[in-house]
């Protein structure tokens, strides 16, 4: 999934200085998941926003809605009934994708409540880890199901480098190097020979560089 | 002769080489890398030209590298993935080809996080063995990454890859060195040497698998200043080994210097007597000054003359 967190609560709170009602819009996908922006974060920022700016004694109005998700048309539609005149501004709690999808639907200021940080799960209660670089072309079956694109600080596709030491990174003591990872599991395995090839470079016009993507199922397309 | 390097004229004709390293400057005058070649240029038969050491901003090594040129050194430049991409690395190369350059070293680089703009974007579009295939492709095949011909003018770089004996996993680390030598790495200078049975361990492997006559491997060294910077290096810096002895005799000698080159000289020595070990390169960044006295006490003075 998509993991997220908030960003800190003054800095929202600068975002809408300007707003005397806002529409805080949570979303019931990943970042609901990943305790960032479902419908419990969203009641929890709106009360936050709201005491700010009693204390500061220019009192805000928050309407707030959870919409099941926001990388979705079907139910970004559904946000039409609350968005009065009166609301100065959006604030959503969805990823950059769920941003931007109330962004291009209505016409009202949208800001961020979150920081999207990556591609990853849950690897203990509290603490999420990234996984998937998104690189477009999944390589895990040569590399023993660990992505060096993500995991390798460099993205190297011949690892480890020569920083690599007690199974650590060169980055920082805490970061296992994704390429003693990959060597370890190959070897428990018996594919080691997987590293005797050159890895020759890679297309990365498949990744973010090609310029936005798109995915297109002509069977499930219903025109 | 693969090219017209000077340093591989002097490694097929069997010499034990020795190479030197120059960091350039943090600013665009220089001035130092001159009077450094100057200085070193009848102590060792090449040197190289550190490419954004530890991802601080310095003056770029290909420029450092002419102006070994011109001072009379023969330059290796060291070029990292991590700053450019597989257009900005050939084009590099053949600009740097054009102005006389004749060896790269192709290193993936030290991470961003440890230089002074931390918030830089990596690129690492290729990594090390990928760019000496490159490297290796424009020369033999005469073709770019992408395929395309090169119609004529290739760059004919004679090409370094490093080797780190001390990094992990220590059993792959051999393999690794293979698959940069199928690559088209023809020299190897490796990380310094302090850990010497490490090293001994990991040459018994090079030879086992005949690398070392595949590739010339340049074993590197570095003279030691003080206890405190033998310490750090240990502590701090990715990818080294040093042993507490080394430690122990820096600290208990009455002159710490002396004692970090005598400890250097003799490593050199030893080196010199391990079959596969082509030569020694003295890495002696901030103290390139002690490079001709660690060349004379090493018996390796005077160098050969082409
Ligand atoms: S130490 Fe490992 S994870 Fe870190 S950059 Fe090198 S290969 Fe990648």
């Amino acid at each position: 999934m998509i993991i997220a967190e908030s960003k800190p609560l003054a800095e929202i709170a600068a975002l809408i200085k300007n707003a005397r009602k806002i529409l805080l819009v949570g979303c019931g996908g990943c970042v609901s998941v990943c305790l960032a922006g479902g419908e419990k974060e969203t009641g929890i920022l709106a009360s936050e926003l709201r005491m700010l700016r009693q204390v500061e004694g220019n009192p805000l109005e928050t309407i707030e809605v959870t919409l099941t998700r926001q990388c979705d048309p079907e139910y970004v539609e559904m946000l039409a009934n609350h968005l009065t005149e009166d609301i100065d501004c959006i604030v959503s709690l969805a990823c950059g994708v769920g941003v931007q999808f109330l962004a291009e639907r209505y016409q009202k200021w949208v800001v961020p409540a979150l920081n999207t940080k990556f591609a990853g799960g849950t690897v203990e209660h509290g603490v999420w880890e990234e996984r998937c670089g998104l690189c477009g072309e999944c390589i895990l079956y040569k590399t023993g199901g660990i992505c060096p694109i993500i995991r390798c600080s460099k993205s190297i596709l011949n690892g480890p480098c020569g920083g690599s030491q007690n199974g650590k990174c060169e980055i920082n003591p805490d970061t296992p190097c994704a390429w003693q990872l990959i060597y370890d599991r190959l070897q428990a395995l018996d594919k080691l020979d997987l590293l005797l090839e050159l890895e020759p470079l890679k297309d990365w016009s498949q990744s973010r560089d090609g310029g936005p993507r798109k995915v297109v199922r002509e069977d499930v397309k219903l025109d | 002769m693969k090219t017209a390097s000077k340093l591989e004229k002097i490694l097929s004709q069997g010499h034990f080489v020795v190479s030197g390293e120059v960091g350039p400057p943090k600013h665009a005058n220089a001035e130092e890398i001159i009077e450094h070649t100057v200085m070193l240029k009848d102590y060792v038969d090449a040197l190289n030209l550190t490419d954004n050491q530890t991802a601080i901003v310095r003056l770029s090594s290909i420029a450092a590298g002419v102006h070994v040129l011109q001072a009379g050194g023969e330059p290796i430049i060291q070029m990292t993935t991590r700053d450019r991409n597989r257009i900005a690395l050939q084009s590099d190369l053949l600009g740097a080809y054009s102005l006389g350059i004749k060896n790269v070293l192709c290193l993936s680089g030290d991470h961003q996080s440890f230089g002074n703009h931390p918030a830089a974007k990596n690129v690492y579009d290729v990594d090390s063995l990928q760019l000496i295939k490159i490297v290796k492709d424009l020369r033999d095949e005469k073709r770019f990454s992408c395929g395309e011909e090169l119609k004529s003018n290739e760059p004919r770089f004679f090409i370094g890859a490093a080797a780190n004996p001390f990094a992990d996993p220590f059993e792959f680390r051999v393999i690794r060195l293979e698959k940069k030598i199928n690559a088209g790495a023809d020299f190897i200078q490796t990380q310094a040497i302090f850990d010497m049975d490490r090293f001994e361990r990991f040459m018994a492997m090079v030879r086992e698998r005949d690398l070392h006559k595949k590739a010339h491997i340049i074993a590197g060294v570095m003279p030691i200043k003080s206890a405190r910077a033998a310490r750090y290096m240990q502590k701090s810096v990715a990818g080294m080994i040093v042993p507490e002895a080394i430690i122990n005799r820096i600290e208990q000698a009455s002159d710490p210097k002396a004692e970090g080159v005598a400890i250097c000289v003799e490593q050199i020595k030893h080196l010199k007597t391990i079959e596969g070990v082509a030569g020694v390169h003295i890495m002696a960044v901030m103290w390139e000054d002690i490079i001709p006295t660690i060349v004379r006490e090493a018996g390796l003075y005077p160098r050969p003359q082409l």
